[in-house]
């Protein structure tokens, strides 16, 4: 038996490197060994990916793309389809739980300075990952055709409408028809489930192929392949499979159960997750007493708030996202990791860290002066800690950084 | 094959006629996938005109219809809103509706053919909500003198839908094209005879 097994492996390695394959992404790719609890994040991403396709593909089967079908069908999946319920509410918390994820990792790669030089487009293909990402949960959340789907996206298209000369025929572009209607939501439909997620999955792979050929950051920030036994294999490097499928299955089992406590318990966390306006079927013709985005889009959409002007508003938005691709050239610092970084820097970090939970938080709210002006001040902290960047990283305090991993 | 045999300088001549070529053509395929995501004959014949009949609006209230998916407003204003109009030229970001959209027929202080009809599209030129009728002086803020408020980022308008300064939204609300078919009968989205 275990004869005829090597011999189908080696007919199938004459045809297809397999074995090549594993071993050079699994089986002797080497990982630094002081990975901490930031280093799920990145196994944890695939997962959710794996999660929202598959529950996806079964949301097809009952979903119906029209205006008059749409907000029906949903609530047929939720009642009538066996599982149905499930199944949605799977998609729904994959949602959230992709972007907690996504923004976990990043905050990974800021910590530990993990988008320097030579992993610059590591972290712009994880940022082109990351604009697709919002782009299909924008695209997607438009589908159940409830008040806040609706006018959701009438917000952020008419974001497009103020780009000067061809804002107003763009939108007309985009909407297919001369509001958002049944047009716009079968193109959303469409590029929701199978352009997004096709090039999702390409820069996915491209994401992992380009960290596999520089091989991955480490909380000490210190390159694992300057020092090697006789065998070329880094001192500081342990082998992917098994030391870190096995870690990394011990975080999808227990983020596994997080996921499933929400999914069954708190699929709308409160009106977080789900909004609760969204059980209303939309209707063009009455926009909500409130409208608020999604959790993980308020801290952009504060900012668009914050300033008094659509143009400008459009553009500090844009240039909010924008900044993160730029990072690693704004970043002229001479270590990786925070650990050895001066006050500076983890002061920038901090600040940051708040404004971005304060935008959050103010973007999920209804605008009064105070919080107006709250938003302004947070906005222009966000901003400052990228403008910044080239001089607080330059003339910071920095520690020696040892030679091996600690 | 004796490698000085090979034609560099034809080679290269081909490599780039053939890019170009190919990449005129490439651009001449997006075509007919760019020019499918626009408004669909089906569409643009669902944005035909639509008929009002106004007789029963009373003195200050609103009624909305809908013109391309879109909601149209009518307001029959009160004398006392229509020359509350010309006191507010200081506060407008816009008082003569330069920049804005409207019928010429509308541009006006009132922006309606008749001073006692308000007719416009509900939208707010800032990120596209629909704006609240709010009539109520000093509903909105103390100093309000009655108009439009849209809930989702606090722009106002007055009762022409000329929008205040210091708010969110450019430029006044846009006034769709429209005429009297006869005192009561209104025709949304056709002016002097002509459809859009």
């Amino acid at each position: 038996m275990k004869k005829l097994l090597t011999g189908l492996l080696g007919w199938v390695d004459d045809r297809i490197p397999l074995t090549q394959v594993w071993n050079e992404h699994l089986a002797q790719y080497y990982a630094p060994k002081n990975f901490n609890f930031w280093y799920f994040f990145g196994s944890l991403a695939l997962v959710v990916l794996v999660i929202q396709l598959v529950s996806g593909i079964w949301l097809t089967m009952s979903y119906n793309p029209t205006a008059e079908g749409a907000f029906d069908s949903v609530e047929y999946i939720m009642r009538d389809v066996d599982y149905g319920w499930l199944i949605r509410y799977m998609h729904t918390t994959g949602a959230s739980a992709f972007f907690i994820v996504v923004y976990m990792h990043m905050f990974r790669g800021l910590l530990y300075g993990s988008f320097q030089k030579p992993r610059e487009l590591v972290w712009l293909l994880g940022m082109g990952i990351f604009l697709v990402l919002m782009a299909e949960a924008f695209m997607g959340y438009l589908l159940p055709w409830g008040q806040m789907s609706f006018w959701g996206a009438q917000v952020i298209i008419s974001l497009f409408g103020a780009i000067p000369y061809i804002g107003e025929d763009l939108t007309l572009w985009i909407r297919g028809d001369y509001n958002i209607s049944g047009v716009t939501l079968n193109r959303f439909f469409a590029l929701h489930v199978i352009a997004l997620p096709l090039i999702l999955v390409g820069l996915v792979f491209l994401h992992v192929v380009a960290l596999h050929k520089v091989g991955s950051n480490n909380p000490d920030g210190i390159e694992i392949k300057k020092l090697k036994d006789i065998n070329g294999i880094p001192l500081d490097g342990i082998p992917f499979q098994p030391y870190y499928t096995v870690k990394d299955l011990f975080g999808v089992v227990v983020f596994l159960i997080v996921f499933a406590i929400v999914m069954f318990f708190m699929p709308e966390m409160g009106g977080y997750f789900i909004e609760h306006p969204n059980f209303i079927p939309a209707d063009p013709l009455k926009t909500p007493e409130h409208i608020a985005p999604v959790w993980y889009f308020t801290p952009y959409y504060s900012i668009l708030r914050a300033i008094p002007d659509k143009f400008l508003g459009v553009v500090a938005m844009g240039a909010s996202v924008a900044f993160l691709f730029v990072l690693p050239w704004l970043d002229r610092g001479n270590v990786r990791s925070i650990r050895y970084r001066g006050p500076y820097f983890k002061t920038a970090v901090a600040l940051f860290v708040v404004s971005f939970f304060v935008l959050g938080y103010l973007g999920a709210q209804a605008p009064t002066p105070a919080k107006t002006l709250l938003a302004r001040i947070f906005s222009a902290v966000y901003f400052l800690f990228f403008i910044l960047m080239p001089f607080y990283t330059k003339y910071d305090k920095n520690k020696p950084v040892p030679a091996r991993v600690t | 094959m004796n490698k000085d045999d090979v034609d560099v300088g034809r080679r290269r001549f081909l490599t780039a006629a053939t890019t170009v070529l190919g990449g005129v053509g490439a651009a001449f395929a997006l075509v007919p996938f760019l020019g499918a995501w626009k408004p669909s004959a089906k569409a643009q014949a669902a944005g035909a005109p639509v008929e009002i009949d106004i007789s029963r609006l009373e003195e200050s209230a609103q009624m909305t219809v809908e013109w391309r998916g879109k909601p149209v407003w009518v307001v029959r204003r009160t004398k006392a809103m229509i020359d509350e109009l010309n006191n507010l030229t200081s506060r407008l970001r816009d008082p003569d509706s330069n920049e804005s959209l409207q019928p010429a027929d509308a541009k006006n202080v009132w922006r309606s053919i008749k001073p006692e009809y308000f007719v416009a599209i509900g939208i707010c030129t800032h990120l596209g909500c629909v704006p609240t009728y709010r009539p109520d002086i000093g509903g909105v803020s103390a100093d309000w003198p009655g108009g439009f408020y849209c809930p989702c980022h606090g722009s106002s308008y007055d009762l022409a839908g000329r929008v205040y300064k210091g708010v969110p939204a450019p430029l006044n609300l846009e006034i769709p094209p429209y005429e009297y078919l006869s005192d009561t009968v209104l025709l949304i989205g056709a002016n002097k005879g002509e459809t859009v």
